[in-house]
């Protein structure tokens, strides 16, 4: 594959050889996958948790591609976060059929019970699928129906409010 | 010991069936896990196995009412459903796609082929590919996604086109909310989408599959894969398909949370490694498709027809349905509805039997206000529009259209003006950018629904919102920008006090059918 541009500048030294070496690792394992910039971002994030800054470089230099090419794939989907993960995610459908079933007063409590947590997040998707048994959501990652702001602090007792 | 059928199904799992199946080993009952029977209000719903065979029915039960369901504490329960095989319900459907979807274990081989699995493609192995393009062609299928362009003609483009390799690519990246259909195909019976897919391989000349899976989906996902080891495993797919001359490779990639590549061409950028991006048309996917290859693209549920298509014949399959509607369509009842689930039937019957008939009306109890066909990206329509015939061509003359089959259910609280917001605020949030239209025209269309419904300059902000629809519908690259006004327009025209406009003044707004509603031109949704 032709390189891209001029030669980059070296990359400064990442500031987690240890984590460098395994992202190297990883995109290594996936290189040989047709298309495999997605597949090598998932497991990183499976791995780490998020996408840092400092896994572009090694990610671009493995696939010989540019950093801006990872960089606008990263920042293109909303799975490649590129902050550690809370200690604790919820997050709720918005989409058309849960609203039906009246998940905005499901969202806007979750959004009111933990404002300003740093232990839980509380974000928005758009349709999980279980739209005859909405409001739906995901508790760190286990689907839920039925999600009333009742139902909804029976299943996350002892998080931080 | 007794045999205790539990739902594996993700919406089963997500009201409590996981705690239920542990609930019956501990009463020490023999647990199986199916998929779900559609019959989504009900879960988690627990099936005993007589000695008959007979699978009995119990709905939403709980873990700690295991004991007592064994005992037969609950059989005069109105929760007791008796027989599954034999509740109207179901028997009044024609489950082809979802024949075993419920019935067998999801990733049992010898159950699937026992149920009629394999037989299209052992028939397909032993026609010419031609001949199997044929087949699909007669059958009238038509992609099951949205577009609804017919699948023998894209097959047929990729069978006569030239290359070394070829591509089929499973779209499973089903975004819009109020369809579950592809996920509870691929969690209930995912040998019958490998099939559909090791098919559409054998008549085209591809080797290699994909199919594109949204993250939001873990369930499907683990069960996918399992199956594609098993099938490998038993030769299915890989070097030599059932033992004969075709080679088919297949391989599951996730997506990453982006509604945008549910349209088939930033699905294919993103299967390459990039962003989701839509691409123009021409050159179309069947030449130039993934890595530029001749690629079938097809949604879930086209790909799973077309096993009983290639089994029983295209023209068993054509005498299902009306119109240029063929075979059947697998309608997704959601939001609130008293009697959520899966419906599959021919297509031609009404709105009002699914709605009113099979959906029970509300879960409220309050009435119906509205019904939002095909997505985020259908039209809502009244109670008075629900004698429309679920066919592609009578939706499109009706400014709808079926889509995929999934229909949302709102009572009389639904505000149609915040509805219309929540659209175009939708498609702003999830538009990739490409084409202005879509990605500025949607911000641009909550200011000025925001400005209606606030009575600032009605008039002007009525005209300059239709202005706004027309450029969309008409200058929009693929089905986002071109479908958002959609759901738009027929909020404004059928409720237009929700926006505090008169019936005048909403009539003064001119109506076109976006062309990306009938065209074929082989767009997926969204």
């Amino acid at each position: 594959m032709r390189q891209r541009g001029p030669t980059p500048a070296p990359a400064p030294a990442p500031a987690d050889p240890a984590r460098a070496a395994s992202v190297r690792a990883i995109a290594e394992g996936l290189s040989g996958v047709r298309g495999p910039l997605l597949p090598v971002l998932h497991e990183v994030v499976a791995t780490h948790g998020y996408v840092h800054d400092d896994d572009l470089p090694v990610v671009a230099d493995v696939l010989n591609l540019s950093r801006a090419d990872v960089l606008g794939v990263v920042s293109f989907y909303h799975d490649f976060r590129r902050t550690p993960p809370p200690a604790h995610r919820v997050s709720l459908c918005r989409a058309e059929a849960c609203q039906a079933r009246g998940a905005e007063g499901t969202v806007a409590d979750a959004t009111e019970r933990w404002a300003g947590s740093s232990d839980v997040e509380v974000g928005e998707v758009f349709c999980l699928g279980n739209c005859a048994l909405g409001p739906a959501g995901m508790l760190d990652g286990a689907l839920h129906g039925r999600l009333t702001p009742d139902r909804l602090a029976e299943l996350t007792q002892g998080w931080e409010r | 010991m007794t045999t205790v059928w539990v739902p594996c199904d993700a919406a089963a799992v997500s009201v409590g069936s996981d705690e239920v199946a542990t609930a019956f080993e501990a009463a020490g009952a023999t647990v199986r896990r199916n998929g779900s029977r559609g019959m989504l209000w009900n879960e988690p719903l627990v099936e005993v196995e007589a000695d008959d065979g007979t699978r009995w029915g119990y709905a939403t039960v709980a873990p700690a009412e295991a004991g007592a369901l064994l005992a037969g504490e609950l059989d005069a329960s109105p929760r007791a459903l008796g027989p599954m095989d034999e509740h109207p319900w179901l028997t009044a459907q024609n489950r082809v796609s979802f024949a075993r979807v419920g019935v067998i274990e999801p990733t049992d081989l010898a159950a699937y082929r026992s149920h009629g699995g394999l037989a299209g493609l052992e028939r397909a192995l032993t026609l010419d590919p031609a001949a199997v393009v044929a087949e699909v062609t007669t059958s009238g299928l038509r992609g099951r996604g949205g577009a609804g362009f017919p699948a023998g003609i894209k097959w047929e483009t990729v069978r006569t086109a030239q290359a070394a390799t070829k591509f089929v690519v499973c779209n499973a990246d089903e975004g819009d909310s109020g369809t579950f259909a592809d996920r509870m195909l691929i969690e209930g019976d995912p040998f019958t989408l490998i099939e559909g897919m090791a098919i559409a391989a054998v008549a085209t000349g591809a080797t290699e599959g994909f199919v594109y899976l949204r993250s939001e989906y873990p369930h499907a996902l683990r069960t996918l894969r399992r199956a594609i080891d098993i099938a490998y495993a038993h030769g299915v797919l890989g070097q030599s398909v059932l033992g004969s001359d075709h080679r088919f490779d297949l391989d599951v990639r996730v997506g990453a949370g982006a509604y945008i590549c549910g349209e088939e061409t930033s699905m294919l950028d993103s299967l390459e490694g990039k962003r989701g991006e839509v691409r123009a048309k021409p050159p179309i996917p069947a030449l130039r498709g993934l890595f530029g290859q001749p690629t079938v693209v097809n949604n879930v549920l086209t790909l799973a027809a077309v096993p009983m298509v290639l089994a029983d014949g295209g023209e068993a399959y054509a005498a299902l349905g009306t119109g240029r509607s063929r075979g059947t369509q697998v309608f997704q009842l959601a939001g609130n509805v008293a009697r959520g689930g899966i419906v599959e039937a021919d297509f031609g019957l009404s709105l009002r039997e699914l709605v009113e008939g099979y959906g029970g009306g509300t879960a409220s109890g309050r009435p119906v206000k509205a019904v939002q066909v095909g997505g985020p990206l259908g039209a809502y329509l009244p109670p008075d529009r629900f004698d429309l015939p679920m066919d592609y061509e009578a939706f499109a003359e009706a400014d709808a259209m079926v889509g995929h089959g999934g229909i949302v259910v709102f009572d009389d609280t639904m505000d149609a003006g915040a509805m219309a917001r929540f659209a175009m605020e939708f498609c702003a949030k999830e538009s990739c950018g490409k084409c202005t239209p879509c990605r500025l025209g949607s911000t641009r269309g909550v200011e000025v629904i925001d400005r209606i419904r606030a009575g600032t300059d009605r008039e002007a902000n009525l005209v300059l919102l239709e202005d706004l629809c027309a450029t969309m519908t008409k200058g929009s690259l693929c089905a986002m920008g071109g479908l958002t006004p959609m759901p738009v327009r027929s909020a404004l025209e059928h409720f237009p006090e929700d926006f505090g406009v008169t019936p005048d003044q909403a009539d003064g707004v001119a109506h076109d059918i976006p062309e990306s509603a009938t065209s074929t031109d082989g767009g997926a949704r969204p």
